[in-house]
């Protein structure tokens, strides 16, 4: 069974659509390992390290995910999780921008897929599903 | 109605407890220097023989039960993974269970590693590593490190569920000693380890105490039950919980300075107190006991100064202040006889109080978020706690008890530590013995502590 890591990143406490994934994904029978909201970079690499995580999933809702997850991949490899996949997915960045240009930023910071606001949960299942083998 | 003799194998002393279930009370107290190198019932003999002319009585008791940490109490090792994870859980397992925890590995076990645990004193090696279904990489290596090391001490293994046939297969290979129990974090920063304690204490009565030459203190009226620390707790809880209709002080704190350590007990799950309060981080155990092996009053003192600022100006002019700690620090049985000593230990107790507390208790922290102020806790919030209690050799014998037992309430900042509690003292050292009376009179030893622990002035 695949292992997901997931949490809200930084000083963000939107907890109900992070128990949906949670739901979901359990569902989609996936082990599932929340750490919940007000979660820092060093939450979310430790419970992959003891789970031997194959993907974080990192939500953020308020905004200000992009300085949350600054060093974040870096951080990872220097733990010895340099295979495991990087998700996030939320209200990643302040105001409105182009997805594009967001996209291509967090791709550049390490991340394998980046999704926009308003994504389901459900409809990131296929591209789970497709990197996981499973 | 029975006559209970508790006897409590410390390091330094062997402390006698005579109980009259009849007068619910006890009959009287007595100690001695212990005698662990030699025999040990050389000690307890001289201690009764006080304790008979004492109470001018020789008594024939129905059962006498004894408790011990002589020989250094409980020495633990944990190798686990992650050190805020599976490593601080299992610390915190081995500390309930009354052992000390002399070394902590992280990550993968090194060579180096090995070869500290093959040549340390340790007792019992506790090890764990992932959660249930999580990491095998590094913990299955850390399981054949340890097998290959073939240890001469007995190992536990709490760790990731998928890895017990390996370590079945590696253990059983190289003849360890093992057991194994459920893991202590199935989950991410959720901790069960009642089990591990079971077995801590398990090994504890059968290998452990033989080793120290405690085993032949039994016979058919005579038993050992628990290493000391673990009959506090048994103590600390029921004095906390009461016992069917006889009420119990509720939550509380128990704090035991010592010439080695200082330990912190806490009674009550110290949930946030408001409702905006988000609550992270490793779960906390209703029962909760820290064990500081750098404070102490005599053996620790060495390391106790480093937090003490020795030439400090607030202390007193006509102590060298140095000197007296250093003459501590070479005679571990140094007793504190004039005004002046007692001074020293004043100080140096104190930041035992202050630090162990520090440790212990939970802290209180708050962000700027998108919706303003956010506070998040992380372990317990203790502010309300009651009553804080005092024991211990470093305490008791102190004429400055009150003002030691006050840094409790000191460098409140962040720190979720009682706020304005009630002091008490465990003025006839008897709160350890008294956990071994819970074991077959919980009333009567309720009664005891209810009446026998008392309040500190106001002043």
């Amino acid at each position: 069974m695949k292992t997901i890591v997931i949490g809200v990143i930084g000083s963000d406490v939107h907890a109900v659509g992070n128990k949906v994934i949670e739901y979901t994904l359990k569902s989609a029978g996936y082990h599932v390992v929340n750490i919940g909201v007000l979660s820092t970079q060093e939450d979310f690499i430790e419970a992959a390290i003891e789970s031997e995580a194959d993907l974080i999933l990192v939500s953020s809702l308020y905004g200000h995910g992009e300085i949350d997850v600054r060093g974040f991949k870096e951080k990872c490899i220097e733990h010895g999780l340099e295979d495991v996949l990087l998700y996030i997915g939320g209200n990643i960045v302040v105001g409105k921008q182009s997805f594009f240009d967001v996209e291509k930023r967090f791709k550049e910071m390490g991340f394998n897929r980046v999704f926009p606001p308003n994504f389901k949960i459900e409809s990131a299942l296929q591209y789970i599903k497709e990197d996981l083998g499973e | 109605m029975k006559k209970y003799l508790l006897v409590d194998f410390g390091s330094t002393f062997t402390k006698l407890t005579a109980v009259d279930t009849k007068k619910q009370d006890i009959i009287g107290t007595s100690f001695s220097l212990s005698t662990v190198k030699t025999n040990i019932l050389i000690g307890y003999q001289k201690a009764l023989d006080e304790l008979y002319k004492k109470i001018n009585e020789k008594i024939i008791f129905d059962e006498v039960l004894a408790c011990s940490s002589a020989s250094g109490g409980l020495k633990m090792a944990v190798s686990g993974l992650v050190p805020s994870l599976t490593v601080e859980g299992a610390k915190r397992a081995c500390m309930g269970a009354g052992a000390k925890v002399d070394y902590l590995f992280s990550y993968r076990l090194t060579s180096q590693d090995i070869t500290t645990l093959k040549e340390s004193e340790i007792d019992i090696l506790l090890l764990v590593g992932g959660i249930d279904g999580g990491n095998e990489t590094i913990v299955s290596h850390n399981i054949i490190e340890v097998a290959k090391a073939k240890l001469p001490y007995p190992v536990i293994y709490a760790g990731n569920n998928k890895l017990i046939d390996t370590v079945k297969y590696w253990f059983d290979k190289y003849e360890l000693n093992y057991f194994i129990a459920p893991n202590i974090m199935s989950t991410i920063n959720v901790l069960r380890f009642e089990e591990t304690r079971k077995i801590i204490r398990e090994i504890f009565l059968t290998k452990i105490i033989e080793a120290k030459g405690i085993k032949q203190f039994e016979n058919e009226n005579r038993t050992v039950l628990y290493p000391t620390p673990e009959s506090l707790l048994k103590a600390s809880l029921l004095l906390a919980d009461g016992y069917q209709q006889e009420t119990g002080l509720g939550d509380l704190m128990v704090i035991d300075v010592g010439g080695a350590t200082t330990d912190v007990y806490s009674m009550g799950f110290g949930y946030p107190k408001k409702t905006d309060v988000i609550l992270k981080g490793l779960e906390e155990t209703y029962d909760k006991r820290t064990v500081e092996g750098d404070l102490g009053l005599r053996v620790s003192a060495a390391s106790l100064r480093d937090y003490l600022n020795c030439d400090s100006y607030f202390y007193r002019e006509d102590i060298n202040f140095k000197k007296e700690v250093e003459k501590r620090i070479f005679d571990h049985n140094y007793i504190s006889s004039n005004e002046n000593d007692y001074y020293v230990d004043k100080i140096m107790a104190s930041k035992c109080v202050e630090i162990a507390t520090q440790r212990h208790v939970g802290t209180i922290n708050s962000y700027f978020g998108g919706e303003g102020l956010i506070y998040f806790q992380e372990g317990k919030d203790l502010t309300d706690i009651e009553t804080v209690i005092g024991t211990g050799g470093g305490l008791i014998y102190q004429p400055f008890r009150k003002e030691v037992l006050k840094n409790v309430e000191k460098n409140q900042d962040n720190d979720l530590r009682p706020k304005s509690p009630k002091y008490y003292i465990d003025d006839d050292y008897i709160m350890q013995t008294m956990g071994l009376l819970s074991e077959k009179e919980p009333l009567v030893a309720l009664k005891i502590l209810k009446k026998r622990i008392v309040k500190l002035d106001e002043s």
